[in-house]
């Protein structure tokens, strides 16, 4: 049985379309992002999975239970971290735990011990005690993570669960949701517009785009499939390489201001080929450096489009200064 | 009934944090109390009054009126539940909107009445008669159905509103016409004709009645027939609260 299994879910506001008939299935397990712009309907698809919204027509399954026929089902099984935070600042951490397993039934002896363990996990120990106003943005969002897990739902939503975080935060979080993940076999939809989240995090991604997927796949499939790898030697005898090398995995060599630029298939797997051609007697190598495809590639060349990022970061900052409004 | 218990403990522990907002919704009915019952006192002969002065008669009214603005105010207070985002964590939870919305009404009338006990501690240290142990329990009774109906009408406002923006719309042409209308401050029978009416429909004038009876012995209104009135009322508004916050979305 899938974990999450969807298909031609839609979802319309009137004349807007936010989801188009979306299709995709989730592993029991597995990591699976759902990567787009801001706008492109990836918080929609969680409201629906997540029994927030009703669909306007097609049908999903989450562990098994149908969105629409057994809502209570549904939440039972899943933990959901929303994109805008949903504690209760007046609470400390350990209230707002505790308020939780008691709307999830968990009896009491079971809560504490649980609130205690995920607590300990996202480090919040030493503060469980303080009002979470005084939390900074990333202690949070660990809060928010811990408590979507405290039911232990067999399916986690992280709607954009980075989002305004620095980057060593970032890191920190990315960890704990591997871990989790391979500990406790948790199956994890996350919704991102950061490229390096998904590619870091995720087993499958579903770029979406307008309402719609336009490719689905591994990370490193969707990115074998936008195209080649690039080589930049920069070497005093730049010209003499470019005329001189080939090779049946070099799809081409051109030289600029210095700089050999080759394009070619895996470029980790030749790069000692290539060193052994002109690494020797009678060239001079200065640097040499290799630059992979990146999702961002992968996105333009689906959507013929850039991932509208200074829109993205116009809403980040609006999304962070909201919840420190008091 | 855990569910119901969980959001009530939750209303509890966010009202005896915030000292600010219990000192400062007792502002205003401490300020009628002192300013009209003292100011008024010497000036107002009650009409037909067997006894009683204006602050005796006040009292009532100024501690319906503590139970009434602190209802409404905690039951419209599932909006910032709503702009914070923490109204999503209850409704994707696996409990009935109905759980969510009797909770909340707990919450709100329980502070509520509070509110309304401090008023009436108050008014007995400056000097109203100590009534019978009966009569502060049918004050109470009063006081917790008054809370009750008008937490549930706060969320049903609220249920309705997209944002604080209307809050004081709601005040002022809402809830003063309520409290003005509920012969808190004056007997109803000396108003004009065309009022009384309007002061028959509203709930709290059964409950500031009611609470008068248990406090001064007698009322405008019998008794029974403000306890049948308030109960009937409140019980309207829990449904029509129930079912608006049902469609209700975040």
């Amino acid at each position: 049985m899938a974990a999450v299994l969807v298909d031609k879910l839609t979802k319309r506001f009137g004349d807007l379309t936010a989801v188009d008939a979306i299709s995709f299935e989730i592993e029991k397990g597995e990591i699976f992002g759902l990567l787009g712009p801001n706008g492109a309907g990836k918080t929609t698809a969680i409201s629906m999975l997540s029994t927030l919204l009703l669909p306007t027509s097609g049908r999903a399954l989450v562990n098994g239970i149908d969105i629409q026929k057994d809502q209570d089902g549904v939440r039972k099984a899943i933990g959901v971290v929303f994109q805008d935070q949903s504690l209760d600042e007046e609470l400390t951490a350990w209230e707002n735990m505790d308020f939780h397993g008691r709307l999830y039934r968990i009896p009491k002896a079971i809560r504490e011990e649980r609130i205690r363990a995920m607590l300990r996990l996202v480090e919040l120990e030493d503060r469980q005690g303080s009002l979470v106003k005084t939390y900074s943005g990333g202690m949070r969002r660990r809060l928010e993570i811990a408590r979507g897990l405290l039911h232990e739902p067999s399916v986690l939503f992280l709607d954009e669960p980075t989002l305004g975080l620095d980057p060593q935060t970032r890191n920190h979080l990315w960890e704990y949701i591997q871990n989790l993940n391979r500990r406790k076999g948790i199956t994890i939809i996350l919704t991102t517009h950061y490229m390096d989240e998904a590619d870091r995090l995720c087993d499958r991604i579903a770029i979406i785009d307008r309402g719609r997927i336009v490719a689905m796949d591994t990370p490193a499939n969707l990115k074998s499939r936008v195209g080649e790898d690039v080589v930049y030697i920069t070497s005093p005898d730049a010209g003499r390489i470019t005329d001189e090398i080939t090779a049946p995995w070099i799809m081409g060599a051109e030289q600029y201001d210095g700089q050999v630029i080759i394009r070619l298939q895996s470029a980790e797997d030749h790069l000692l080929e290539l060193l052994r051609m002109f690494g020797g007697d009678g060239y001079t190598i200065t640097s040499i450096s290799i630059r992979k495809p990146t999702l961002e590639d992968v996105f333009l060349h689906y959507t013929g489009r850039e991932m509208r990022q200074e829109e993205a970061g116009a809403l980040d900052r609006m999304r962070m200064m909201m919840p420190r409004r008091n | 009934m855990d569910i119901v218990y969980t959001l009530w403990l939750r209303s509890m522990k966010r009202y005896l944090r915030s000292k600010s907002r219990i000192v400062g919704s007792l502002g205003m009915p401490i300020f009628f109390l002192l300013a009209l019952g003292f100011g008024l006192n010497e000036v107002v002969q009650l009409p037909g009054s067997t006894g009683e002065n204006y602050l005796q008669f006040l009292v009532p009214g100024i501690i319906a009126m503590a139970v009434l603005f602190t209802s409404v105010f905690s039951g419209i207070m599932i909006i910032w539940d709503k702009q914070f985002g923490f109204l999503k964590e209850t409704l994707v939870a696996p409990v009935s909107r109905l759980e969510i919305m009797l909770g909340q009404t707990a919450g709100g009338a329980t502070t509520a009445v509070i509110q309304g006990a401090f008023i009436l501690v108050l008014s007995l240290l400056i000097g109203i008669s100590i009534p019978t142990i009966q009569g502060f329990l049918i004050a109470f009774l009063f006081m917790t159905l008054i809370g009750i109906c008008f937490a549930a009408f706060g969320i049903a406002i609220a249920s309705k509103m997209e944002d604080m923006h209307g809050f004081q719309l709601i005040m002022n042409f809402v809830i003063f016409p309520i409290f003005g209308l509920s012969g808190a401050l004056f007997p109803i029978a000396s108003l004009p004709e065309w009022v009384i009416p309007l002061t028959l429909i509203n709930p709290l004038t059964y409950g500031v009645e009611g609470i008068r009876y248990g406090l001064l012995g007698t009322s405008a209104i019998h008794p029974l027939v403000c306890l049948a009135a308030l109960g009937a009322s409140t019980v309207v508004m829990i449904v029509v609260g129930a079912f608006l916050f049902r469609k209700a979305s975040v």
